[in-house]
C-alpha cells in the first residue's frame, strides 16, 4: 500500500531563492538540481459560469508560454488529461477544442454551457530534480511564482508541487515528510485557483441559480420575502452581461427563470410588501419576461435541432438546413432586440428601483415567514389539486396550460421557502410535483413548437425562396412533435393521479402544518 | 504496441548500449517506452541509474501484470520507463519452464501493457535458452548487433533459419554491424558488403567509439549526454532504420 502524502506546499522564502529553501529541507539524504531554464507562462483557469467543472471535481488550466499552449484537466482523484491547442478564443463551448480525450471528458460535464476564464495569472515556473545517492531522479519539484494579472505579486507566495517518478513513491513520501517538517515550507491548504480567487474576493461555486437563502421560521414574512427577491435580483443581474455578450444560451435561461420567480413571488406573496409595490413592479417584470421570450423559444429549437434532424425518417437532415438557417437569422434579429432592452433606461431603472425598494428597512412585525409559507403553499397545492381533478380527456389544451402555470407557482413557493423545511420531506414533495410538471411541460412545449413551426414556415415562404423539400422536412418535424404531444396528453392522467395520491397529499400536509420543519 | 528485442547469442557485442540508446531515442520521438533489462548482470539498469532489484524476483514478475506494474521504474527521461534487472533472472529459464506454454509466456505477459506503452525494448542476456526462445516468440522486431566476422554472419544465418521454422508470428530480423574497428580491414570489408548483399542487415553501422564506452561513466544514453556526437548520430540513423520496419 503506497502511503499518501502532501503534494503541494507553500513557501515562505524570506528573500532566499526557493531552490535554496528546498535544498536545505532535503539535505543530506537528497540533493536538488535545476532542470532547464525557468519558464514564464500565462495561466488561465476555465470553468462554466455556474461552475460545472468545479462541481464535478475538475480543474481546467490553460498555460501559454513561448512554445506551448497546453490545457490540463485535473480531477479530485488525481486523473489528469492534457492536450495542446492554439487559437481558441474563450468564452466558447468545449467543442471549440480539438477532438480528443480532453474534449470528450469535458463535453458531457459542460453540456450547453460555455467555458470562460475564472482566473488569470502570470507564472514563473522552475523545475527541480530531486536526486538520490545514485544521482537518480526520484521526484520532480515545480516551483511556481504566481502573480495575479495586474495586481501585486507579493499577494501570492511561491508554491511547490511534488511529483513522484514512477516506482519511487516511498522515497517521494520521505521527501514530502522532509518538506513538511522544514521551516518556511507548509503543506498548501488550498489550490492555486482557490488562492487566486480568494485574492480577488471570489470563491469557486460563487454563482448558482438556486435560491440558497437561509430563512428562519420566526422571521417576519416581509423580511423573508425581500431576502428571496433580493437573491433573485442578484441572479438576474449576474446573468445580464453573459446574455448581452451571448456567451451561451443559459445566461438568458437563468435570467428568465429569475424574472418568472420574481413575478410569481410578487403575485403570490406580494401582499406582505408595502401597499402599491406589487402593482408598481409587476407590469415591468412582465415586460422583461416578454422581451426575453422570442429568443428563448428559438434557443429551445436550436438546442434540440441536432436531435430533431437526426430523427427524420422521410426527409434528410440536409433538407432541413434552410429551417436551421432561418432560426439562426431570426435569433440574430431577436438578440439585437434583447440587447437593446437590457441596455435600455427602462431596464436599468427597473433593477435599480427594485433593489432600492427591497433594501428599505422593514418593520419587524406582521406574520412570520413560516406562517406565510404554510398558507401560500397550502393554497397553491389545493389549487393544483382542484384544477387538475377537473381535467378530463375532453378538456381543452388551455386547461392543461393553466394547470402547468399553477404547478410552476407551487414549485416556486417550495423553492423560496425550502430552508424552512426538513430537506427529506421537502425534496420528496418537490419530486412528487416534478413528475407532473415534466408531463405538462412536454405537452406545452409541443403545443408551442407546433404553433411556431407553422409560423416559421409562413415567414420562410414570404422572406425567401424556400425549397419545397425544406417545408416537407418541417412537416415531418411537426408530425413528430404532434406525436410527442399526444403521448404527453395520454400520460397526464397517470401523472396527476400520482401527484394527488394520499401519500403525496400527506407529505404536503406535513409541510404546511409545520410537522415538516 | 511493438516489442523490440536486442539479441545475440554472444556477449559484449553492444546489445545493452543499443537497447538503451534506441529506447531513449524512441521516447524522444514521443513513444511511450518500457525497457526491460532481462540480463541478470543489470547493465541497462546501471546505465539508467536504477538499482537492479525487483521485489519477489523474476518468479514474481512472470506471475502476472500486477507484479510487473509494481516493479516498473521511471527513468530520468520523459516517457522512458525501466523494468530493472534482478539477479534471480539467472533462473528465468527454470521459472519459465514451470509455466504452461513457456515460449508464449513473455508475450502473454507483455501484450496487456499495450494501453500504457507504444514500444517495449527487451535487452536480452547473451545465451540460447528457453528465455531467448520466449523473447523470439514475443518480439515483433529483433535487432541483432553483429561483430563483423565470418562466424557472426554464420550465427545470423542460424538465427534466421530458427525463426523461419516458427508457426504463426515471426519477428522481423534487422542485424547491424556493431563495434566496428575502422583500423581492421576485415571489419571494414564486411561492414560494407553485408548491407549490399543482405536485406536483413542495416546500412547503419555502430563504430567502436570511446564515447559509447563512456556511457557507463555518465550513466546515461550517449544520445542524451552527447546528442551531437558521431556516436549519437549513428544511433539516430539506426533508430530511423528500425522505425521504418513499422513502429
Amino acid at each position: 500500500m503506497v502511503e499518501s502524502f502532501p503534494h503541494d506546499f507553500v513557501l515562505a522564502c524570506e528573500g532566499r531563492p526557493p531552490a535554496d529553501v528546498v535544498r536545505a529541507a532535503l539535505a543530506p539524504r537528497f540533493t536538488v538540481a535545476p532542470d532547464g531554464r525557468p519558464r514564464t507562462l500565462r495561466l488561465t483557469w476555465l470553468d462554466t459560469f455556474d461552475w460545472r467543472l468545479h462541481q464535478a471535481g475538475l480543474v481546467l488550466e490553460h498555460s501559454v508560454g513561448s512554445r506551448v499552449s497546453d490545457y490540463t484537466l485535473t480531477s479530485n482523484d488525481g486523473e489528469q488529461i492534457t492536450a495542446s491547442a492554439r487559437g481558441v478564443r474563450w468564452p466558447a463551448l468545449a467543442c471549440a477544442l480539438p477532438p480528443g480525450p480532453l474534449r470528450a471528458r469535458l463535453q458531457p460535464v459542460t453540456d450547453v454551457r460555455a467555458l470562460m476564464p475564472t482566473a488569470r495569472a502570470t507564472a514563473t515556473v522552475r523545475q527541480l530534480r530531486v536526486l538520490n545517492a545514485d544521482d537518480k531522479t526520484v521526484a520532480w519539484l515545480t516551483v511556481t511564482d504566481m502573480s495575479l494579472a495586474g495586481q501585486d505579486a507579493s499577494q501570492l507566495p511561491p508554491r511547490l508541487s511534488l511529483t513522484a517518478v514512477r516506482g519511487y513513491q516511498a522515497q517521494t513520501s520521505r521527501i514530502a515528510r522532509c518538506l513538511a517538517a522544514a521551516p518556511g515550507v507548509t503543506p498548501a491548504a488550498a489550490s492555486p485557483l482557490d488562492d487566486l480567487l480568494a485574492a480577488t474576493g471570489r470563491h469557486p461555486g460563487d454563482y448558482s441559480s438556486k435560491i440558497d437563502v437561509k430563512l428562519t421560521a420566526e422571521m417576519p414574512a416581509r423580511c423573508a420575502l425581500e431576502e428571496v427577491l433580493l437573491r433573485l435580483l442578484d441572479t438576474l443581474e449576474a446573468n445580464v452581461p453573459g446574455t448581452i455578450k451571448d456567451i451561451d444560451t443559459e445566461f438568458l435561461h437563468d435570467l428568465r427563470v429569475a424574472v418568472r420567480r420574481t413575478r410569481s413571488a410578487v403575485k403570490l406573496c406580494g401582499d406582505v410588501l408595502p401597499a402599491g409595490v406589487p402593482e408598481a413592479f409587476s407590469g415591468e417584470f412582465k415586460w422583461l419576461g416578454d422581451v426575453t421570450t422570442p429568443i428563448r423559444d428559438l434557443d429551445v429549437y436550436l438546442l434540440g435541432y441536432g436531435g430533431m434532424a437526426a430523427g427524420l425518417l422521410a426527409a434528410t437532415p440536409a433538407e432541413l438546413e434552410p429551417f436551421h438557417d432561418h432560426l439562426v437569422q431570426r435569433r440574430k434579429v431577436e438578440q439585437r432586440e434583447l440587447v437593446r432592452a437590457l441596455r435600455s433606461r427602462r431596464f436599468l431603472d427597473l433593477t435599480r428601483t427594485w433593489r432600492k425598494e427591497l433594501a428599505a428597512p422593514a418593520p419587524r412585525r406582521g406574520i412570520t415567514a413560516a406562517a406565510l409559507a404554510a398558507d401560500r403553499i397550502d393554497r397553491a397545492h389545493r389549487k393544483v389539486l382542484k384544477r387538475g381533478a377537473a381535467i378530463t380527456p375532453d378538456s381543452p389544451p388551455e386547461s392543461l396550460h393553466d394547470l402547468r402555470k399553477r404547478c410552476k407557482e407551487l414549485r416556486y413557493l417550495l423553492e423560496f421557502f425550502a430552508s424552512l423545511y426538513d430537506p427529506a420531506i421537502h425534496q420528496q414533495a418537490v419530486r412528487d410535483l416534478k413528475g407532473l410538471q415534466d408531463c405538462l411541460g412536454e405537452y406545452q412545449d409541443c403545443q408551442v413548437q407546433q404553433h411556431e413551426i407553422r409560423m416559421f414556415a409562413a415567414q420562410m415562404m414570404t422572406e425567401q425562396d424556400v425549397p419545397a423539400t425544406a417545408l416537407l422536412a418541417m412537416g415531418e418535424l411537426a408530425s413528430k412533435i404532434a406525436r410527442r404531444e399526444r403521448r404527453a396528453r395520454r400520460e397526464f392522467a397517470g401523472r396527476f393521479a400520482d401527484f394527488a395520491s394520499p401519500a403525496s397529499q400527506h407529505r404536503f400536509r406535513a409541510l404546511t402544518s409545520g410537522a415538516g420543519r | 504496441m511493438k516489442i523490440l528485442a536486442t539479441y545475440n547469442i554472444k556477449g559484449g557485442v553492444g546489445k545493452t548500449s543499443t537497447a538503451v540508446n534506441i529506447g531513449h531515442l524512441a521516447a524522444r520521438d514521443d513513444l511511450r517506452v518500457l525497457l526491460w533489462d532481462l540480463d541478470p548482470q543489470g547493465a541497462a539498469s546501471f546505465l539508467l541509474r536504477v538499482r537492479p532489484r525487483v521485489k519477489g524476483g523474476g518468479k514474481a514478475l512472470i506471475k502476472g501484470r500486477r507484479e510487473l506494474d509494481a516493479a516498473i521504474k521511471g527513468t530520468d527521461f520523459d516517457r522512458l520507463d525501466l523494468l530493472p534487472a534482478d539477479f534471480t533472472y539467472r533462473n528465468l529459464d527454470l521459472i519459465l519452464d514451470s509455466t504452461k506454454k513457456p515460449t508464449e509466456r513473455l508475450d502473454r505477459l507483455l501484450r496487456p501493457l499495450a494501453d500504457e506503452y507504444d514500444l517495449i525494448v527487451l535487452d536480452c542476456p547473451p545465451s540460447i535458452s528457453l528465455l531467448s526462445e520466449s523473447v523470439l516468440h514475443a518480439a515483433d522486431i529483433l535487432l541483432v548487433p553483429l561483430i563483423p566476422t565470418t562466424l557472426s554472419v554464420r550465427t545470423l544465418d542460424q538465427l534466421s533459419e530458427f525463426i523461419a521454422g516458427f508457426d504463426g508470428h515471426k519477428p522481423k530480423v534487422l542485424a547491424f554491424c556493431s563495434m566496428i574497428d575502422r583500423r581492421k580491414r576485415l571489419h571494414r570489408e564486411i561492414a560494407e558488403q553485408l548491407p549490399e548483399e543482405r536485406t536483413d542487415v542495416a546500412r547503419t553501422v555502430i563504430p567502436a567509439l570511446s564515447l559509447i564506452e563512456r556511457m557507463s561513466v555518465e550513466r546515461a544514453p550517449v544520445t542524451a549526454f552527447a546528442p551531437r556526437s558521431a556516436a549519437a548520430r549513428q544511433y539516430v540513423a539506426l533508430w530511423e532504420e528500425v522505425a521504418k520496419l513499422g513502429l
